[in-house]
This record gives C-alpha cells, sequence and structure tokens, in this order.
C-alpha cells in the first residue's frame, strides 16, 4: 500500500468503479519513489480545492495496475510515476516522470475546468 | 489578498528549513515554513539513508516525513507547493507574497531553498522527460531491461548509478565533459572494471532526437569538435545539483555558483535573513549537515528576535 493520504486503488473493480462514479478523475500509478512522491503530495494539497476531481493513487506493482500500464496513452513511457487523467471514463491526458504543481494544475484546469 | 503575520518564515521545507522550524516552534517563536516544491526537498530523492546518526536504515520520504511532522507539533505552520511570486526582505518587517494571493509578513526570515537536479538544457531534454530520459536510476532502470543506454556525468552519483544499471541494461555508456571524473577513486575503479560499462570521454550531448520516445543523441567530442548521432534506448542525467537561489539575486548576496554567502552564524548580508542547507556556500552537502545548519540558523535567529525586542522602536 501506498504510503499517501489518497485513495488508493487495489484492484480493477474498484478502478472501474471509481471511473464510474466521477466525471473527472486523476490517478498517479507509482512507487514510493523520490519521482512519484511529489506528485502524490501536490495531489494531497489539491484534493480539498479540486473538489470535482476524485484524486486516487495506485501501486504500479501490483497485478491491477495493469489497467494503467497497458494504457495506449503510456506506451512510450520510461519514466514513473504514470499519471493518468481521465473524463467520463476516457483518458484526456496521460504524464510521464516528476511533475511539478504548475503542470498538474495547468491540466486539471485545461481538462476538468476550475472548481467554481 | 490574504495576509498572514509570523515572528519567522522559512523558505523551503528541505533537512535544513524542517529543522529550523522544529527549533522555532519549540522555542514559541511563531514559524511558518513555505516550501515550493515537497517536504523534505532533495531528501526524498535517496531511497536509503543509511549514514544519518540514530536511524540505521530509512528511506529519504520517510525521514522527511519524520521531520515535518515533528515541526507540526511543535506549532509550526506547513505550506508546501507554494510559489513565491514577491520578496521583500530588506525592511524590519519581510515580506513574501505567495501564489500571486496571500501575503506572510516576519521579523526574520531563514532561507533553506536547497537545489535541485542539474539538467543539460539542451534540445529535446524536456520533451523525452519520462519518454526516454531520466533523472533517477533506482525508480526507472527496470523500464530499460537488455536495453543500451547514456550515463551523463562523472561524479559519484553517475558512475554509482552507472554500475546499478548494469542490473538492467545490455550496455551503459558513461559521457563525461571532463577527461577525468570527480568521483572517488572506489567509484572510479568499479565502474572501469565493470564489463558492460563503456566510457565517451571529453564529450557533450548537445541534442536528443526521436518521435514520441527517445531514439538518439547528438554527441560533440570537445577535442575536435566532431558531431556524431548515437542511437540510444534511454539516457540518465546525473550531473549533480544547483541552489535553488534564482529568486534572491537582486537581493541576497551571493558567490559565483549562485550559492547565498553567509558569515558564521548563518546570517546573509541583510539584517533579519539567515540561510541554511544546500543553498548557501560551502564544501559538503549532506543531510547531516542539513541540519546543522538549520539549528544554527534558527538559534541565531532567535538571539536577532530577543535582541530586537530590547530595542527602543522607533516613533
Amino acid at each position: 500500500m501506498l504510503q499517501t493520504n489518497l485513495t488508493h486503488i487495489t484492484s480493477e473493480e474498484q478502478f472501474n468503479e471509481i471511473l464510474q462514479n466521477n466525471e473527472n478523475v486523476m490517478i498517479c500509478c507509482g512507487r514510493m519513489g523520490p519521482m512519484c512522491v511529489p506528485v502524490y503530495e501536490i495531489m494531497e494539497e489539491l484534493e480539498n480545492e479540486y473538489t470535482h476531481v476524485k484524486f486516487a493513487d495506485m501501486e504500479f506493482d501490483i497485478p491491477a495496475a495493469h489497467v494503467i500500464r497497458n494504457l495506449p496513452e503510456c506506451r512510450s513511457f520510461t519514466g514513473l510515476p504514470f499519471t493518468v487523467y481521465y473524463k467520463n471514463g476516457k483518458v484526456v491526458k496521460a504524464t510521464s516522470s516528476i511533475q511539478n504543481m504548475e503542470q498538474v494544475t495547468s491540466i486539471l484546469d485545461s481538462e476538468f475546468g476550475k472548481n467554481e | 489578498m490574504r495576509k498572514y503575520d509570523f515572528d519567522v518564515i522559512v523558505l523551503g521545507g528541505g533537512p535544513a528549513g524542517l529543522t529550523a522550524g522544529i527549533y522555532l516552534s519549540r522555542a514559541r517563536v511563531d514559524t511558518a515554513i513555505l516550501n515550493e516544491g515537497t517536504v523534505g526537498g532533495q531528501t526524498v530523492l535517496t531511497h536509503e539513508i543509511a549514514n544519518y546518526p540514530g536511524v540505521e536504515n530509512i528511506n529519504g520520504y520517510q525521514l522527511a516525513r519524520i521531520m515535518k511532522n515533528q515541526a507540526i507539533r511543535f506549532g509550526c505552520t506547513v505550506r508546501s507547493n507554494i510559489k513565491v511570486t514577491g520578496l521583500a526582505l530588506t525592511g524590519s518587517l519581510k515580506k513574501i507574497e505567495i501564489n500571486n494571493k496571500e501575503t506572510y509578513t516576519a521579523k526574520a526570515v531563514i532561507i533553506a531553498s536547497g537545489g535541485r537536479s542539474r539538467t543539460l538544457n539542451v534540445p529535446g531534454e524536456e520533451k523525452f522527460k519520462g519518454h526516454g530520459i531520466s533523472y533517477c536510476a533506482t525508480c526507472d532502470g527496470d523500464f530499460f531491461t537488455d536495453q543500451n543506454i547514456i550515463v551523463v556525468g562523472g561524479g559519484n552519483s553517475a558512475l554509482e548509478e552507472a554500475v546499478a544499471l548494469t542490473k538492467y541494461a545490455k550496455s551503459v555508456t558513461v559521457v563525461h565533459q571532463f577527461d577525468h571524473f570527480q568521483a572517488f577513486p572506489h567509484a572510479v575503479k568499479e565502474a572501469k572494471e565493470n564489463p558492460k560499462i563503456n566510457f565517451i570521454m571529453e564529450s557533450e550531448i548537445i541534442e536528443f532526437l526521436g518521435s514520441d520516445k527517445l531514439e538518439s543523441v547528438k554527441i560533440i567530442d570537445k577535442k575536435t569538435g566532431n558531431v556524431s548521432t548515437m542511437k540510444i534506448d534511454g539516457v540518465f542525467i546525473l550531473i549533480g545539483y544547483v541552489p535553488n537561489t534564482e529568486i534572491f539575486k537582486e537581493i541576497i548576496e551571493l558567490n559565483e555558483k549562485n550559492e547565498i554567502i553567509v558569515d558564521e552564524n548563518l546570517k546573509t548580508n541583510i539584517d533579519g535573513v539567515y540561510a541554511a542547507g544546500d543553498s548557501i556556500q560551502k564544501k559538503y552537502r549532506q543531510i547531516t549537515t542539513a541540519v546543522a545548519d538549520g539549528t544554527i540558523a534558527a538559534l541565531n535567529t532567535i538571539e536577532y528576535l530577543n535582541k530586537q525586542k530590547q530595542e527602543p522602536v522607533e516613533v
């Protein structure tokens, strides 16, 4: 289990349930490594502000993580974490490796809009 | 614009900043740590810390979390992932604007802004980050199993990671700009003895090429000026750190490496502004030295605040 305060996705069923029940979803799939931790922390910070987005993490090495690892959008990725943004269950953006607050909020704002 | 008043603001939440926060808050000095990145700074980049006294084995993230919780327990405010958008440090009341919408004021400031991985700053580097270019061998090494990779750098990190990457890669080519290494002799020896490692000395990568993914690099031979193209699957850039001092350039005295110049009390050229950790001018950059700096800066700041209280107020 990742040591974060985010919702942890541990199975494919839970992953599908989150996508079905939320219009805007951001999932960070990684390990507790130096490139991943900053992204989790940014998500924790944004959770209260972007209430219209569901934030979750997923361990990269669990079998269920194939739902992220095998996405066509992640085919060229060679850096953890794989961060994927979904709107109505469809991938709208995916990033590889560490991202800063500006990069994450810029994607959230352009794909999901700012919280009113 | 929302406004918050504190006795001391610590700019940076690495080991130096967190230690300063712990000491100040424990002394009942109202303190806020404002951190532009992840709390823990460069510490979170370390997978295993084996030489931090009192703790046998811990990863950087865990150590940083403990320090952060310690500071918060003593009453310190910790804000991370903020952006400093304005600074006024010269007056007796220091003002720091963040995110263009909040102002923090304090009687004293400790700069503990740390450093960050140095990048090559050549075309294609940003495009292929996470698509063939990595700055963390431990994180991304397994994506390059049975592939050919380059490690850029000649220091301890570069050579140690080059050796570690041979567990995964088919071949590792070390590209270094000088004709000698800065790494310790034992690290150089281990790398040179590894049959999977080749060396291209006195050369630099000048461009990364590919479509969706990194496919090749352009390398210049610094002796001859010849440029060649090399097919490659991945590049790990491990060329040290630069201090995060850009925003202080016009205000605080820096040396030629952009490190903050401090006196023995870790005071900068401005009254009431101290500095600690990797952003200051010093020889050794370790978690232990950052923690020591944070302590010294905090204690001197407390002394400064006490002196200010004793001085007559100008009317």
